[in-house]
């Protein structure tokens, strides 16, 4: 009975979080929802929500499916070396690997973004080495492969993190009964090292991919206005427009395709183990 | 919750009782107050301090970035704003959803001081100039390095010609682009006529490659750091362009462009038009209106300012268009619901391509 009150009393230590999450994610999700269901002129309307599949809108959203597929490749290919690596590390040296990983965090994202600009314009630093190097100058400023750059510079350390706490916990001696036994290293990474740092690889995916696929800032900044992903037309739905039941229903169709993929990244996770986000 | 929807009822219904009270106890006592809604850095902020310790009214200063985001703020009506300062075509839409009041023009004792050529403008809006009080003017034009272009620069043809491909910054608004090619090919830059839009759209689609960006406030930093050789932009972003970068030349091409309009309008929310009426006269006085426009740099419809600048100053077209600039020129309006949603289609197909 005491134990319960207790309990009870301790429930309402959540109660600043509640009120948080219900005032700024569950009310603004639940207007979104109803601005998504409702016509421009009033009235409900199933419309917006199916806009998606409007053949402008669908390009846009085979797009940003391409950006972020590609984003999450790379960054998946960057970070198996990087965090290998790391783990050889003592744990003095691993603490400063990721504070080194970290740094960038701390200085606010459009900067960063605002920086990769300034580096790969025409007259940016980039252009500045290369034909210092007595080579042809690059034209990779307003292009998809820039977008690409911003993506896989910025969400990089969501997959480095959650792989990194999954292959740290990988014990040594594993690895060296695998060597005792003659296993190539190819042979441990494919067989011991990749299926226990899956749980860690997936939600890197979840942490990779969606942001990617549903980001619109550095599609505007680095892709100078030419590139166009779903976030870019919502956004301006939103902005420009002033058609908010359009730009609410594109995101509720785009909601669900992300919990679609989320869903099924859950459901092959492995043998119970959960995907712990960090 | 529901407990503190009747507590924020309690302090309101207590809070109107107080008005009313000291409403009884005598208007003298009254603070006279005004609440102001305006672009950011719009105003030199001196000028603020300035009107109060003239008369004594406060002001409530408030900003907001662009025309659309200052409707969706004034519409929401957290706020209710006594005095807004927008543009042309936001103007018109603000004047024919009955959010204006008349405004008492034989109150402003520096009125004569707006040039008769902006009331004019005001026209296009405010077919009866009893709405709103000219603030700043310009026109949108070509900006350009001088030492990368050769020929003459005074037609759109330069952004469609493919000569400087690559090399050519398009402004990141619906409007200001679909002008560009409208204007291009002859047609009004207020053209509701489906086949002029789609085939300025076509012709936007052709020139897509040779675009560099469509950027909106970068676009003047672009040509300044020499990584774009012309932009669309704004007269007053080619004025400060010009202090950056002297090689840089701003026109306003031959086929005629834009003339963008902000004024100042008194929402029907105000309830102490004299008060609104002291403030649009305060802005009209010269020495007021010059120290803005030393503030913002874009063009004033200030003659009492134009007045006395420098002869350096009248001679620079971003600053004092002359009037010849503006003679193809026109003032946008608001487009039917319809126009502006297939504007917003074709735009989004082009973004698309």
């Amino acid at each position: 009975m005491i134990k319960r009150k207790n309990i009870n009393k301790r429930a309402w230590f959540s109660s600043p979080y509640i009120i948080w999450v219900v005032g700024f994610t569950v009310i603004p999700m639940l207007v979104i929802f109803r601005y998504a269901f409702t016509a421009r002129e009033g009235g409900f309307s199933i419309e917006n929500v199916l806009a998606l599949f409007d053949p402008i809108h669908f390009k846009a959203l085979l797009f940003s499916l391409k950006i972020a597929l590609g984003c999450t490749v790379i960054c998946i290919l960057l970070a198996y070396p990087m965090v290998l690596a790391m783990r050889r590390l003592n744990l003095g040296q691993r603490g400063f690997a990721l504070f080194i990983v970290i740094l960038p965090m701390w200085m606010n994202f459009i900067l960063r973004i605002l920086a990769w600009q300034m580096i790969l314009s025409p007259n940016g630093i980039l252009n500045f080495i290369v034909q210092k190097l007595g080579l042809q100058p690059l034209a990779i400023a307003n292009t998809g492969t820039a977008v690409m750059i911003g993506v896989v510079y910025d969400y990089l350390l969501y997959m480095i993190l959650p792989l990194f706490n999954a292959i740290a916990e990988i014990d040594e001696d594993i690895l060296e009964a695998a060597r005792d036994l003659g296993a190539e290293s190819l042979t441990i990474f494919f067989r011991i090292i990749l299926p226990l740092s899956l749980p860690g690889l997936l939600s890197g995916i979840v942490m990779v991919f969606v942001p990617s696929m549903t980001s619109f800032v550095i599609s505007d900044i680095l892709g100078g206005g030419k590139m166009q992903l779903i976030g870019n037309v919502i956004e301006q739905e939103f902005t420009k427009s002033a058609n908010w039941n359009l730009g609410s229903g594109l995101s509720v169709t785009l909601m669900i395709f992300v919990l679609i993929s989320m869903a099924f990244t859950m459901k092959n996770d492995v043998e119970g183990k959960k995907s712990a986000i960090w | 919750m529901r407990k503190r929807k009747n507590a924020v009822l309690l302090a309101v219904v207590l809070g109107a009782a107080c008005v009313s009270l000291a409403g009884c106890g005598g208007k003298e006592k009254e603070k006279r107050e005004l609440t102001v809604f305006n672009y950011g850095e719009y105003m030199d902020p001196d000028m603020i301090d300035q009107f109060t310790e003239e008369t004594g009214i406060r002001i409530h200063y408030e900003e907001a970035l662009t025309p659309e985001e200052m409707y969706t703020k004034y519409k929401s009506g957290a706020i209710e704003y006594d005095l807004l300062c927008t543009s042309d075509y936001m103007l018109q839409k603000l004047i024919e959803e009955g959010e204006f009041q008349k405004i008492d023009m034989d109150q402003l004792e520096y009125k004569n001081n707006i040039g008769e050529r902006y009331w004019e403008f005001s026209k296009a809006f405010d077919p009866e100039n009893a709405y709103t009080v000219p603030y700043f003017w310009g026109t949108v034009g070509i900006l350009y390095d001088t030492t990368k272009t050769d020929g003459p620069v005074d037609s759109w043809d330069v952004l469609f010609n493919g000569k400087y491909a690559g090399e050519i910054v398009m402004q990141n608004s619906i409007r200001d682009t679909f002008m560009v090619a409208l204007k291009y090919l002859g047609y009004s830059l207020n053209s509701d006529s489906e086949a002029e839009l789609r085939e300025a759209q076509e012709l936007l689609l052709k020139q897509k490659p040779d675009v560099q960006a469509y950027l909106v406030d970068e676009a003047r930093d672009e040509v300044v750091a020499g990584n774009a050789t012309m932009a669309v932009v704004y007269s007053g972003e080619a004025y400060l362009g010009h202090q950056y970068n002297e090689n840089l030349a701003y026109v306003v091409p031959k086929e005629g462009s834009n003339v963008w309009l902000d004024s100042w309008g008194v929402t029907k929310y105000c309830d102490d038009l004299d008060a609104a009426q002291q403030f649009l006269d305060f802005l009209c006085r010269e020495d007021v209106a010059k120290k803005n426009f030393e503030y913002i740099y874009y063009s004033t419809p200030n003659e009492a300012v134009l007045a006395s600048l420098s002869e350096e100053e009248r001679a620079d077209e971003s600053l004092v268009p002359p009037d010849d600039a503006t003679e193809n020129c026109e003032v946008s309006v608001q487009m039917s619901q319809e126009t502006t949603d297939l504007m917003d289609t074709l735009w989004k197909e082009l973004k698309a391509d």
